[in-house]
């Protein structure tokens, strides 16, 4: 398989703008700046980059508690965002919503939201809407493996099976929900088996691989947009950070019981660094093209934190603007 | 052809409401359990499904959470759907997606976008269906910021408040009551809406306000015949709307009588009724010259058998014995030498 020149700075520019900014947060969640829960998804930038990349702009997302990647990879402001997570009125959400509710509907990022496989529905409502409208907008619902313990997912299986709906289900599996291992919860590891019985097209792929997700991606969407949707696409992965914050025993809770081994196997696997390496051995780039690019999304990440940090906080006044439409 | 004087009855007149808003909006959707059988919906949705086609008209699995969120998704994706729930009892699988989301949506987000979704309950009670087929549960959605609780109780209105309720830009939860399809009145055949939060004055009254929502509205105008002929004249007041609630309209008619009973089908602990007491208290409070009673479902689950129901839901007899209560004359004075009387054992 080749991919264009473009997809590849694209795909590369995406994941480090997401990284650097996740790593952004750190010194400021540290030193108390930012106070709202913030879970930061460096590690997992593979998965958003790959899979927003086949959308089109009026596809449909929702995000969950860990969605700083997706929004950003569908398009949503860098600015805007870092901003909402300080809380600032110029954030996304006018600072309403904090790191865990980034939106932006001009590019389709309908929302995001930390109650666990609560946005499932969402997007299985956006996909209907596509269908009842016979448009060849696509939904993509970005959600953990702890979400695969609620009642949702399979109600969501079930009906966008049965009406064909326009969804991509996209688990992304960092083998944690918060704290505890994915055999404490599950009986099997294999995630992309629970949509079989429903007769979807289930995969499990390697969610480091940006390249394996862009073509699985791919393939789903253009399957969905010809009405033989749904699929699922269970992408393994693993969280670098902590579940909440830069990293529990970093912060002092001592709660992140991961085994040091497994972390640093992992890290190895580092998904920016393996595109690196593709780019550089066969993808045509060279180390100062790469350069070129880590800079100009350094520029741009460390433009959003001024901005953020000079964007003035929401006003007392306004409490109680926007409680209804 | 149109009749000046043409009838409805509050099941149809919903019907008519949804025809009405199909044919002008494509994005307006029907989906819930059981649109296709009257079984469960009466004939609110009757010629519907031939007319729209079955992606406007979605009959569903039970899976109540699901489709309460995929109603409110579509919404954010431009649909004005009805999501159907034909007995309330089950909606509490799908206070995630009415709750967590839809009501907190457009605020969390900073206003940039409306949930355009109609979250219509239906309290189906008596006929010896118990605890799990016959609850009322309006004050608990009232409760929630961000939700519109919409409770009719004519055909008119049912009419109307739907098609109000649909054009809304947020998320709305239209109650109505089985009790009441098979009401009829002349309500008109064009396409109107009534505006949420503004009440309604059934009947007029000089000494006693009677706060009636939903069914017991009917119950209240039985109560408030009775009591003319008592020669007493009740004022009754239908808020149509329980969030946001017409408290002015309560007010004006506070003014008027001092006295006032709420009649509301939901329990009396934290209900709808206490609220609107709460109200009168905080801004009513120079108006009363007694105090406030309540006519409630008392704080237990629906009983099942005929002997037990008809105890337990309030009718326009209780609603008499309430407002008797507060209008005879020596009421406070006893009530104060109840409390000496009390104390000094």
């Amino acid at each position: 398989m080749t991919y264009s020149r473009k997809l590849l700075q694209d795909l590369y520019a995406t994941m480090l703008r997401i990284r650097m900014s996740e790593e952004g947060f750190v010194e400021p969640i540290l030193n108390r700046e930012i106070r709202c829960p913030v879970h930061l998804c460096s590690g997992e930038e593979a998965i958003a980059a790959g899979v927003c990349s086949v959308l089109e702009k009026d596809d449909y997302i929702f995000g969950n508690h860990r969605s700083h990647g997706h929004y950003l990879a569908k398009g949503g402001g860098l600015k805007e965002m870092v901003a909402e997570v300080f809380c600032r009125e110029t954030g996304c959400s006018r600072g309403r919503g904090g790191s865990m509710h980034l939106i932006d509907p001009s590019c389709g990022m309908l929302g995001s939201a930390p109650i666990v496989g609560g946005t499932i529905s969402l997007a299985l409502g956006a996909a209907m809407a596509a269908w009842v409208r016979g448009t060849r907008q696509v939904a993509v619902s970005f959600f953990g493996d702890g979400a695969t313990g609620e009642g949702t997912l399979a109600e969501s299986l079930n009906f966008a099976a049965l009406k064909k709906l326009p969804i991509v289900f996209v688990c992304e599996n960092n083998l944690y929900s918060t704290h505890l291992c994915i055999d404490e919860i599950r009986v099997s590891r294999n995630i992309y088996k629970m949509a079989l019985p429903f007769g979807e097209k289930g995969h499990r792929i390697d969610g480091n691989d940006v390249l394996k997700v862009y073509e699985h991606a791919k393939q789903a969407v253009e399957l969905c947009r010809n009405g033989e949707g749904p699929v699922f696409l269970e992408c393994l992965t693993y969280r670098q950070r902590g579940h909440v914050g830069p990293d529990d025993n970093v912060q002092g809770t001592h709660t992140d019981i991961r085994p040091a081994a497994e972390v640093k196997r992992w890290l190895k696997k580092d998904p920016i660094k393996r595109l690196e390496k593709y780019l550089l051995q066969q993808g045509g780039f060279t180390a100062e093209e790469l350069q070129k690019v880590q800079a100009a999304i350094s520029r741009e990440v460390s433009e959003a934190f001024d901005f953020a940090r000079q964007s003035p906080f929401p006003a007392k006044e306004d409490l109680s603007s926007y409680v209804f439409a | 052809m149109s009749l000046p004087n043409r009838t409805l009855s509050y099941s149809l007149a919903i019907n008519e409401a949804f025809h009405q808003l199909m044919e002008r909006d494509e994005s307006v959707m029907l989906i819930g359990q059981g649109v296709k059988s009257p079984w469960y919906v009466g004939n609110t949705a009757q010629g519907l499904l031939a007319r729209f086609g079955e992606r406007r008209v979605i009959d569903t699995p039970v899976s109540e959470n699901a489709m309460t969120g995929a109603a409110v998704g579509a919404a954010l994706a431009g649909m004005r759907p009805i999501v159907e729930h034909p007995r309330m009892d089950f909606m509490l699988y799908a206070i995630d997606p009415i709750v967590n989301e839809a009501a907190n949506w457009f605020y969390m987000n900073g206003g940039k976008l409306p949930v355009p979704a109609v979250i219509w309950g239906v309290i189906n009670r008596g006929g010896e269906q118990g605890a799990q087929h016959s609850q009322a549960l309006h004050a608990l959605f009232a409760h929630i910021p961000g939700l519109k609780v919409v409770m009719p109780a004519t055909p008119t209105d049912a009419k109307g408040l739907m098609i109000a309720a649909v054009q809304d830009d947020n998320p709305v939860v239209f109650i109505d009551d089985r009790w009441l399809y098979g009401e009829e009145e002349v309500v008109p055949e064009e396409f109107y809406s009534i505006p949420l939060g503004k009440g309604i004055v059934r009947r007029q009254g000089s000494d006693v306000t009677i706060v009636a929502v939903s069914y017991m509205v009917r119950e209240a105008l039985k109560a408030a015949e009775e009591l003319a002929q008592q020669g007493i004249q009740a004022e009754v007041v239908d808020p149509r709307t329980v969030k946001p609630l017409d408290f002015d309209l309560i007010h004006q008619s506070l003014q008027k009588t001092g006295r006032l009973v709420v009649a509301d089908g939901g329990w009396k602990t934290c209900g709808v009724a206490a609220e609107i007491a709460a109200l009168a208290a905080e801004k009513a409070f120079t108006c009363l010259k007694a105090p406030v009673q309540r006519v409630t479902l008392p704080d237990l689950p629906a009983p099942a058998s005929r002997t037990l129901e008809a105890a337990y839901y309030p009718a326009s007899a209780d609603i008499v014995n309430a407002v008797n209560r507060l209008v005879q004359p020596c009421h406070e004075e006893l009530a104060l030498l109840h409390r000496v009387s009390y104390a000094a054992q």
